[in-house]
């Protein structure tokens, strides 16, 4: 249950320790080294031209004012990729998006054509003086409506395509389920709707692609989550141009943040590098702001209609979820290949259901292509959603405490290894536990008390309970892989004579802290204090392979792989070391730093000595040196939880819900860098509270997009943001090599319905059942009107 | 969010910075803070041959009491509103209002006469301005001229100032004693336009009757809204709640918002009647308590 004491010394900074960030140094001081800090010598700069039109044909494409402009040297539209056949190009979903359009653009702000000039400005001023003529087409926003019998087809591009139905996915048995729904004492069903949300980040996306016309190698400084992948994909889909794997080097450097937005490949860098292969010169593309929030990959967008049956005492007997996924005009998404609607299979949550059926339709709109993975872990944000909202109102329609009713269900300590209804092996986990522990520490009962008195003041104060279970750390090569590639991960580790060590690792960091908390895994296995590890991702050339960092696998693969690494290094150390003290491998303990003879502590050698030693004096018939790799296949998925308590009052004039308390108790297993963690966790906090109360991006009929600038996305700043308040349980993962579980998406899964469900709670008495999210102060001062409450 | 090419000027004097605008036409902007100007020529939404910069124009800055008014110079920084003490003393309905103009970064550029000869509705200054009865000094070739306040906001993004105007000081009257105001905004987030605004600035007698009441709104029309109909049915009355009640409806039947992210009509034109009475309760607390 609580955090073991650390095995290593502060010095040492191995698992456990809030060692300070070995990045910080350099973000602090304004040194570090993004994509738009990159400048090569003869750098060109590149523009977009976008569609101001979410569906229409293309009449005419006029190059000529742009090529005017002083400094444009080059209009690219469709027209020229298409002789290289590089107008269109495959996504992370096996399906197909348009590079830069020949006849038709599909969504508002979809790339047409792409100025290069010799500075940033003359490119804008291209950009703005391409001239297109366009004939509007019948706009599709709705997904329902897109699925209508005579809705305009709109992926025309495929043949024998006759309707909008990107693919239809389920998961669990549907008779059982319809038989426990037809026995159940009491139903409860509600139409959930997760808006089109954006990650936002706080660099945009872009690249400098910079193709040398003498060696004939490519480098592509971009801001990638997966340059491996990337890579790959680049000598898949570019092979018949020339590009060959071993020629191209795919660098991400510095990520200012990622959060899935940064996985699928964008057509801007497409074109950067098409144009520096052509011109011979780097290109450098970065999106501006309201370019990122209008055309790169949006997340959620999911129309859920969820319903749960029970016995009276309250017993869940089984969940049933349909759902509408509205992916726009590709599915671009970056899902597991097998899992088109992503993990949204642990729907069952925390709950021990026996019954459960989920169906998942993903449909084509006229809208840029969503079903990123926004800090979500693959659609478990939606599941958990579903499940919570829904526990909620079954709490409401039997009248029980919403946290007695989770006590009654949740699946009982004593039965993990737990065997979901859907089809997943929970690892760990003890729910009742993470619970207790939220409402001793945000004073369950004293608040309901409150509430009961305030309700007889006329004021209104609510309370929410999430009690999630988070699915991350995919996957196991039997299941899962992306366009083939297995999701294994990777560390190469190499111990220095001088008994310092560089550990390289397939994933990439975008702001999570991995050159720490990697150095403090390695400094837990092997003694080697963090501080002397250095660790490196996200350079195609040097690092091992791996799938890349999201969906809070990073840990729990790569940091696997870097656990076994080292316990590789430390088997070929123990030899040289009963070489070094002539003794038998058997006559030796390890301690963290240092193998010591059994019995006699004094005769002992450190790891320095010892890599000293691997590299001065191995054995003979022993190769020299001291490093290892390891590609880490997990045997499963790890499963974090946690039970977050969120108290809201409500401006009954104004309709405004500001958060008076969040209590978040998380179990991630066991933890490397708790810093790190409650750093991970306040953040994520914060992007869950956020489409809660503020995000949406929503289009008008004309599939003009509303919110494409931080004028009308409201990404939270600290003043919307409350004081987070942050627990810990530690129940380890079985299965993984050190017991962590990973941690970067449980707070964004499980905020928002918190949130919700302590704002319906607050208007509950009044008649209230369900809120669809952003709960905006208009949409809660309607409701407050509407029962004659309002000031 | 490139903007088109400008040329910039710099001048250094003000006879120079109005030299300069009547010189280049109606294609040369004042650039002061930049608060507004600067995203517009970004997102293209506008465009200027020149800028002229009047950052270096010196005694523009000065917030100071002198001869019955508190003086605030063109220039002037909403922080230095914010932080100057004469202000949070004897003004804090300005407080109130630099406090949540933007975020503290912009604040330290923004200037308090930008906001207002920029002419948005939708800035906040107006209708605190309003409330307080100001006038606004204009300097140009003909020399300079006083424009109260009513009569400042001619349109949308239209004010009284000449194109070779230059707007270079606010006067506020001095409040008598037992005065107070307040400003009460509601926005989405911290930064944003306001939902609503209320400004309220009360005068009161020795038996707590109102003597003088100013009532602006925020974003509640093409103009800066002065509730006009409000502050009369205000004069001589004590400030009970049934008062206050109807002094807010009165102000919200001046409010003509237009719909948008931050609500519909209805929504905004209610929060205009909350945000009244709440800034009026607010203005009385204070000038109960001077």
């Amino acid at each position: 249950m609580s955090a073991p004491t650390p095995k290593t010394t502060p010095e040492v900074g191995g698992m456990g320790h809030s060692i300070k960030r070995k990045e910080d140094p350099r973000f602090l001081r304004g040194r570090g080294n993004y994509v738009d800090d990159i400048q090569l010598p003869g750098m060109l700069h590149m523009d977009i031209a976008r569609s101001p039109y979410a569906h229409a044909k293309i009449k005419k494409i006029d190059t000529e004012k742009a090529m005017k402009v002083p400094g444009v040297l080059a209009v690219i539209t469709g027209a020229t990729l298409e002789q290289y056949k590089l107008h269109w190009m495959p996504t992370l979903m096996s399906d197909t998006q348009m590079v830069l359009p020949t006849d038709r653009v599909m969504y508002q702000a979809q790339e047409v054509a792409a100025v290069i000039a010799t500075d940033r400005y003359a490119a804008a001023d291209g950009a703005a003086a391409v001239e297109v003529e366009y004939e509007p087409l019948p706009v599709v926003v709705d997904p329902f409506k897109a699925l209508e019998p005579g809705a305009p087809v709109l992926r025309t591009d495929k043949p024998g395509k006759k309707d909008n139905r990107i693919w239809h996915w389920e998961a669990g048995d549907r008779a059982a389920t319809e038989k426990a729904f037809r026995e159940a004492d009491v139903v409860v069903k509600e139409q959930i709707y997760i808006p089109r949300i954006h990650v936002a980040s706080i660099e945009t996306c872009g690249c400098v692609a910079d193709f040398d016309r003498v060696t004939g190698k490519l480098t592509v400084f971009m801001t990638t989550q997966a340059p491996h992948a990337i890579r790959t994909v680049f000598a898949l889909v570019a092979g018949h141009v020339g590009l060959s794997e071993e020629k191209i080097r795919i660098v991400s450097p510095d990520i200012g943040g990622g959060f899935g937005g940064k996985v699928p490949v964008y057509p801007g860098y497409v074109i950067a590098v098409a144009a520096s292969v052509v011109i011979g010169k780097p290109v450098k593309w970065v999106e501006d702001r309201m370019e990122n929030l209008q055309a790169d990959s949006f997340a959620r967008d999911y129309h859920m209609t969820a319903e749960l049956a029970a016995k009276k005492d309250g017993t869940m007997t089984a969940v049933r979820i349909k759902t509408l996924a509205d992916h726009g005009y590709a599915d671009a998404a970056a899902n597991p290949s097998k899992f088109p609607a992503g993990l949204f299979s642990i729907c069952t949550g925390s709950y021990d259901l026996k019954n459960a059926f989920c169906e998942v339709d993903g449909v084509y709109t006229n809208k840029p292509p969503g079903g990123v993975a926004y800090r979500c872990s693959f659609r478990v944000t939606e599941a958990v959603h579903a499940i919570e909202r829904i526990t909620d109102r079954l709490a409401q329609e039997l009248k029980m405490d919403p946290a007695a009713l989770r006590m009654k269900n949740f699946i009982p300590k004593e039965k993990f290894p737990y065997h979901s209804a859907l089809g997943w092996e929970y690892d760990s986990g003890d729910y009742p536990a993470a619970l207790k522990k939220a409402m001793d520490l945000i004073g369950y009962d004293a608040l309901r008390k409150e509430q009961v008195e305030k309700r007889a003041k006329g004021e209104l104060m609510g309370i929410g309970i999430s009690s999630f279970t988070e699915i991350v750390g995919a996957g196991p090569s039997k299941h899962f892989d992306i366009l083939g590639i297995k999701m294994f991960d990777s560390c190469e580790l190499r111990v220095h004579p001088t008994g310092k060590a560089i550990a390289r690792f397939g994933t990439k960091s975008q702001g999570q802290g991995h050159e720490t908390t990697y150095a403090q895994i390695i400094a837990e296995e092997l003694g080697i204090p963090a501080a002397h590890v250095q660790v490196e991702e996200g350079d195609t050339d040097t690092a091992p392979y791996g799938l890349g960092t999201y969906a809070s696998r990073s840990t729990p693969t790569a940091g696997a792989a870097g656990a076994i690494a080292a316990r590789k290094v430390r088997d070929k150390a123990k030899k040289i070391a009963a070489h070094l003290l002539e003794v038998s491998e058997d006559d030796l303990v390890w301690e963290p730093g240092k193998f010591s003879v059994k019995g006699a502590p004094q005769k002992a050698k450190t790891i320095q000595e010892i890599a000293l030693a691997a590299y001065t004096n191995h054995p003979q018939g022993m190769e020299a040196g001291l490093e290892a790799v390891d590609y880490y296949d997990p045997p499963n998925l790890t499963f974090p939880f946690g039970s977050y308590i969120c108290v809201v009052d409500i401006d009954r004039g104004t309709g405004e819900v500001k958060i008076r308390r969040f209590v978040a108790v998380d179990d991630c297993g066991n933890i490397i860098n708790p810093m790190i963690v409650d750093g991970q966790i306040h953040g994520g906090l914060t992007m869950g509270m956020a489409p809660a109360l503020l995000e949406e991006i929503s289009y008008d009929e004309q599939g003009n997009n509303q919110a494409g600038s931080f004028m009308d996305y409201l990404v939270p700043t600290a003043m919307e943001t409350p004081s987070w308040e942050t627990a810990k349980t530690t129940t380890p993962s079985p299965h993984h090599p050190f017991g962590a579980k990973g941690v970067g998406e449980s707070a964004t899964v499980g905020a928002p319905p918190a949130i919700v469900n302590a704002v319906v709670d607050a208007l509950a008495h009044l008649g209230v059942k369900h809120l669809d999210i952003p709960i905006t102060p208009e949409k809660v001062w309607r409701i407050l009107k509407e029962k004659g409450v309002a000031e | 969010m490139i903007p088109a090419s400008f040329d910039y000027h710099q001048p250094k004097t003000l006879s120079e910075a109005i030299g300069l605008l009547s010189r280049l036409g109606e294609g040369a902007k004042v650039l002061s803070g930049g608060q507004s100007l600067l995203p517009l020529l970004k997102l293209r939404l506008g465009s200027a041959g020149h800028l002229v910069d009047i950052g270096r124009v010196p005694g523009l800055e000065d917030i100071r009491e002198e001869g019955g008014f508190l003086k605030i110079g063109g220039r002037a920084r909403e922080s230095d509103l914010e932080h100057s003490d004469v202000v949070r003393k004897k003004y804090p309905i300005l407080a109130d209002t630099a406090a949540v103009i933007a975020d503290p970064l912009v604040r330290n550029m923004a200037t308090v006469g930008g906001n207002l000869a920029h002419g948005d509705p939708a800035n906040d200054h107006p209708a605190t301005m309003l409330a307080l009865g100001a006038t606004v000094v204009a300097t140009g070739s003909k020399g300079e001229r006083t424009i109260p306040i009513d009569q400042f906001f001619t349109g949308l993004f239209e004010t009284a100032l000449a194109h070779d105007e230059i707007l270079t000081e606010i006067r506020i009257p001095v409040p008598p004693p037992k005065s107070g105001g307040a400003y009460v905004k509601l926005e989405r987030k911290v930064g944003d336009f306001a939902t609503a605004g209320a400004a309220a600035q009360l005068t009161l007698g020795a038996g707590g009757e109102v003597v003088r009441a100013g009532i602006g709104l925020t974003n509640a029309g093409m103009t800066p809204v002065r509730a006009a109909a409000a502050e009369k049915f205000l004069q001589g009355k004590k400030l009970d709640e049934a008062t206050v009640r109807q002094a807010a409806r009165l102000a919200a039947d001046a409010a003509d918002p237009s719909p948008d992210r931050r609500g519909s009509v209805e929504y905004k034109r209610e929060m205009a009647r909350v945000l009244t009475a709440r800034a009026l309760k607010r203005a009385a607390s204070r000038a109960q308590g001077a």
